[in-house]
């Protein structure tokens, strides 16, 4: 069996016994306060990855996307309360929501992709102020109370359990979609705006139209979960649904676990939310400050020491281990000679991106 | 409406100076380091909160204790630059540059709100003649703090503009603005010049942390506001140009104050509209050099 076949076996049992704990734990663990934390999990596994779709393979990073998380809850909401939909038939809404956040992301990237690096970071920013000030201002989201969901008759137990297999669904749908999308021409498409726009652009790319068709997949796959959470949690506040701090989050997830990979955003949604939920219980953290000052810590930790994230640095620290294993193939005067040449390769490491910021 | 749209504007540029400020230390950052610094508006009220434990416990006069502020911001720069920035390096350091200073952001907030709470303060000077006071000029009232503010924030502002363009640092800060690689080859101390750098950048919000501390209530959170407001600024006035900044800052503040007379409830919101609309016809801002090869 060669290594590529057999990795490939090793990462497919992986996903198999990955989604079979996935589907087991709300069957396992009933308790809704614990299901609580799947249902969230899978939110922003969702989000996460559905961010990772476009910023993650384009290189522009949106610190904007609660535009399409809040504006999807609050289509949710308003639809409802408009044509009177109630309980499960809710759920049917969510394409419609899906297409509402398509349109955002349309008019979104129509703003913001004319401009690069810092500056679309900052328009994300700032379409992201003017949404919330929208949400505040206009008489028909309810101002700063904003929008309570249709009530749903579901049992505590089975309404947690039924809304993290629909989240599930939603997380597994989106690994799905950026699996394609990487592996597509369109993917390889969007990793050559990445590396060298003007490049790619004169190779034949039509990068506006390739950056765009990225944004509004994640814009609707981002809408329609922040429609499922809305439902989830009954309500959503200007302050809610158009949150800083979830920008970040995601942000933070996608980077903790691998900037532009597929398994990162998931597992860094994994690690993040459980934790911040869990520690925003703790009375000692009470207050909401000691979380957010550990989000930082964890933040700066993660940029400066695995600067490539949890996949790819864990990744290299196996390979490591691996050919420590082995020691007996490497003659012991070797050792020497070999650091020498680490200390070679590690002087031209440094020196090169001095150049390539120069160049900047 | 004639005399309240002149109030208006008068109030908006003196504002707008303020602004000035902290735009201008935040757009000398991008310059020379190539990184927008988010921690900036958190700085501004880390800057109002020094301002107001010093006058409220020490009883220091506001501006005498700019004396201490000052000095204390600019070290927290320079190690903010050491501990951090200079650290981040290759071709994702835009968005990494970023989140560091997001995440330093979120950790001044937070141990911000675990010493001073979540309610609002407000810095009370009376040793202006009392809190409230204000002069009549023509017919319009001038609160003495926002005349204050203005004059230091001005006086600061022509301080960096001399520094940039009078002095041999400033030589340096300017090479290394066109041309990093270049000036690094002539002898540049790169790395210093960015540290410095920094430090005069976060030092600014000492002085703008004590003119908004003093015209506004705030807590820990307001540092969002004011980031984005600032970043608005920036990019509006085109990145890395001082004058731009001076420009764009006095131009939004007063267009904000003139839409608060009508629609008071939208006058944020003419800050982002009026990027968005900039940034559709002009990509690289109203003073900014049209990048050559933007990647």
């Amino acid at each position: 069996m060669t290594a590529l076949s057999r990795g490939a076996a090793i990462r497919g049992g992986l996903l198999v016994v990955a989604l079979a704990l996935a589907i087991a734990f709300p069957l396992v663990f009933t308790n809704p306060a614990v299901t609580q934390y799947g249902v969230f999990a899978m939110i922003f596994v969702t989000a996460a990855s559905a961010w990772n779709i476009f910023s993650g393979n384009s290189g522009y990073v949106s610190l904007g996307n609660a535009v399409f998380y809040g504006s999807g809850a609050y289509a949710l909401g308003l639809m409802a309360k408009g044509w009177n939909v109630q309980g499960t038939q809710v759920f049917d809404l969510l394409p419609l929501v899906g297409l509402i956040g398509a349109g955002i992301a349309l008019v979104f990237g129509l703003i913001a992709l004319h401009v690069r690096r810092h500056t679309f970071i900052v328009i994300t920013i700032a379409v992201f102020f003017i949404f919330q000030l929208m949400a505040f201002n206009f008489s028909f989201t309810g101002g700063s109370s904003g929008l309570n969901s249709p009530f749903l008759t579901w049992q505590p137990v089975p309404y947690n359990q039924n809304f993290y297999f629909i989240a599930l669904g939603f997380a597994v749908a989106t690994v799905i979609v950026a699996t394609l999308v990487r592996r597509s021409r369109f993917g390889l498409q969007l990793r050559a705006i990445r590396d060298d726009e003007d490049r790619a652009r004169g190779l034949g790319v039509k990068t506006m139209r390739v950056k765009m068709t990225a944004l509004v997949i994640t814009g609707s796959i981002t809408a329609m979960i922040g429609g499922v959470w809305f439902y989830y949690i009954n309500q959503v506040q200007p302050q809610t649904g158009f949150d800083p701090l979830w920008d970040l989050q995601i942000v933070l997830m996608a980077f903790l676990g691998g900037y532009g990979s597929i398994s990162g955003p998931v597992i860094g949604a994994l690690i993040i939310e459980p934790g911040t939920l869990w520690l925003n219980t703790q009375p000692q953290f009470s207050g909401g400050y000691l979380s957010e000052i550990l989000l930082g810590v964890i933040f700066l930790f993660v940029v400066l020491v695995m600067p490539r994230g949890i996949v790819s640095t864990g990744a290299e620290w196996i390979k490591r281990l691996r050919s420590r294993g082995r020691p007996a193939v490497v003659p012991a005067v070797m050792t020497e000679q070999a650091g020498a040449a680490a200390l070679v390769v590690g002087g031209t490491a440094s020196l090169q991106p001095q150049a390539k910021d120069g160049g900047q | 409406m004639g005399r309240e749209l002149l109030q208006a504007i008068v109030d908006g540029i003196l504002v707008g100076g303020v602004y000035a400020l902290m735009a201008v230390g935040l757009t000398l950052i991008f310059g020379v380091l190539d990184i927008i610094n988010i921690v900036q508006g958190v700085l501004v009220v880390l800057g109002a909160y020094l301002t107001y434990s010093i006058y409220g416990h020490l009883h220091i006069d506001m501006f005498a204790g700019l004396a201490i502020t000052i000095p204390v911001m600019f070290i927290l720069g320079v190690l903010i630059h050491w501990a951090f920035i200079r650290r981040l390096r290759g071709t994702e350091r835009t968005s990494m540059t970023l989140l560091v200073t997001y995440a330093v952001a979120l950790i001044i907030e937070g141990v911000l709100y675990k010493i001073y709470g979540a309610d609002q303060v407000q810095v009370n000077e009376p040793s202006i003649n009392g809190t409230n006071a204000s002069i009549h000029v023509l017919g319009f009232y001038l609160g003495y703090i926002y005349i204050y503010g203005f004059i230091l924030a001005i006086a600061l502002v022509a301080a960096i503009y001399l520094l940039l363009y009078r002095t041999k640092f400033g030589r340096s800060v300017r090479a290394v603005m066109q041309d990093e690689t270049a000036a690094r080859l002539i002898g540049i101390e790169v790395n210093r010049v960015a540290a410095l750098t920094f430090g005069i950048g976060v030092a600014v919000t000492a002085a703008g942390g004590m003119a908004f501390g003093a015209t506004n209530a705030f807590n820990a959170n307001s540092g969002y506001d004011l980031i984005s407001r600032l970043l608005a600024i920036i990019i509006l006035g085109g990145l890395g140009s001082v004058g731009g900044a001076l420009a764009a800052s006095i131009f939004m503040v007063t267009l904000e104050s003139v839409v608060t007379v009508w629609q008071p409830t939208w006058a944020i919101a003419v800050f982002y509209a009026a990027l968005i609309l900039v940034l559709l016809l002009r990509p690289e801002g109203l003073f900014g050099k049209k990048a050559v090869r933007a990647q």
